[in-house]
């Protein structure tokens, strides 16, 4: 089986168990859904730096309790099944990808129930939904690798956001200052050097966890 | 133990010196603001240069103990780092009394400042996993798995995010460093040699603290 073949078997296989069960699916909507509302309940009306801030924050939030669960879902037996027909780099992938749509899926749901509850002080809505995209992806190849990490340690969800969290800041300062560009309606070209390094972040991010996955995947 | 082995410890000692007397006593440019405070140039900056020599080390042997297993590798990564942080320590002590002179507070929200923080809690979090792995295989191969995957972050929130924003942070938002105040290179020539002795000094000490946790390691090893 070549590599994209095995990467799209095992996406696959993971979003038939998810659609079985349904319950990392419905937890991530309740949880953005409450956050959102919660955030409103709290802050009634919010100035359009703040909306934006808080959104992101809400973004880091939802997506760590999402892909923290990536690796652990499957009991251990299962995985060594998985090892022994797939390669490490098609497992990383898969579950970046996996993640990928998942958070996807988050971000669509975040952005509008946010939207719909705060409304959307935004200047350049395309610029903005490309940033919440950009966003989606980077924290799934970010946080794939580093639940992968914390779940070889005893997987305590403490440990996860200890590791996690200093690593996601640049992103997400790039991320805040890139959607506050749409927010303000500013011209795409003010926004290139951000966009450059959310690309290489990401491009840095997905070799690294390429190149390291199979040191870390075998006990 | 022939001289062959530790001329190099003997040349940190000189060039620290050196740093100390001629930083303190040689001719610095007269500027405002800074005035005297320059001379922090000379023990701030190699504190800096010091941590990131510690932590390019601490990934190099942490890729070396990944293909080689050999648990002396897993040791040099681990202290590197743990002399880094201290280095990383001072490094942001000097930074705060000398902000607190010229820009009227140690802490301004700045990004180099908070970017240079960021990275040392990720490196602090590499010591909390450390800590959270029991076996030692496990913990010397995920931890060595973290520092590889966070040097770069590393190096995109100490030294790429400061220059792309506003900063009044000397080399950083735009900012020129001192070296063009520096006209007849009269601080070049004490800035250097101290930063090449403190770095020799920070390796020292990772050395010294490595061989201790080595025969610790022999002990724990043969006395089971």
């Amino acid at each position: 089986m070549s590599l994209l073949k095995e990467v799209g078997s095992l996406i696959q296989k993971d979003i038939i168990l998810e659609w079985r069960s349904k319950y990392a699916l419905n937890g991530i909507l309740l949880y953005v859904v409450s956050t959102v509302f919660v955030c409103y309940q709290a802050f009634k009306s919010v100035d359009p730096t703040t909306w934006n801030v808080l959104f992101w924050i809400i973004m880091l939030f939802a997506s760590v309790n999402a892909i923290n669960k990536s690796f652990v879902q499957e009991s251990q037996n299962r995985q060594l099944y998985y090892y022994t027909i797939a390669g490490p780099k098609a497992i990383i992938l898969s579950k970046i990808g996996y993640n990928v749509l998942i958070m996807l899926l988050l971000s669509a749901i975040a952005f509008t129930a946010y939207a719909v509850i705060f409304g959307t002080p935004v200047g350049d809505l395309i610029l903005y939904l490309l940033a919440v995209v950009l966003g989606a992806v980077s924290f799934a190849a970010v946080f794939t690798m580093v639940s992968g990490i914390a779940a070889k340690a005893g997987n305590n969800s403490t440990l996860m956001a200890v590791l996690s969290f200093p690593i996601i800041i640049p992103l997400l300062i790039i991320l805040i200052r890139l959607s506050k560009n749409a927010m303000l309606g500013l011209d795409w070209s003010v926004s290139y050097p951000e966009l450059l390094v959310l690309a290489a972040i990401n491009v840095i991010t997905v070799t690294i966890s390429l190149s390291l996955f199979p040191y870390l995947w075998r006990d | 133990m022939t001289m062959k082995h530790y001329w190099w410890k003997i040349l940190a000692i000189l060039l620290i010196l050196y740093g100390i007397i001629a930083g303190l006593l040689g001719p610095v440019p007269a500027l405002p603001i800074v005035h005297e405070t320059i001379r922090n140039v000379y023990f701030h900056v190699p504190m800096w240069f010091t941590m990131f020599t510690l932590y390019l080390v601490s990934v190099i042997y942490s890729i070396k103990y990944l293909s080689s297993n050999n648990p002396h590798h897993d040791l040099v990564a681990v202290e590197s780092v743990n002399v880094g942080v201290v280095f990383c320590t001072f490094g942001l002590l000097t930074g705060m009394a000398w902000a607190n002179f010229t820009w009227g507070a140690p802490w301004p929200n700045d990004p180099k400042l908070n970017g240079s923080a960021i990275a040392t809690l990720m490196y602090l979090a590499y010591l909390v996993l450390r800590n959270a792995l029991e076996e030692e295989q496990k913990r010397a191969k995920i931890s060595a798995i973290y520092n590889v995957f966070a040097f770069p972050i590393m190096i995109v929130l100490m030294y790429i995010l400061p220059k792309t924003t506003d900063s009044l942070h000397p080399g950083a938002g735009g900012n020129s460093g001192f070296s063009q105040f520096d006209l007849d290179g009269a601080m070049k020539i004490v800035l250097r040699p101290t930063s090449v002795g403190w770095i020799l000094l920070g390796i020292w000490i990772m050395t010294l603290r490595f061989r201790i946790r080595k025969l610790e390691y022999q002990n724990h090893t043969v006395s089971e």
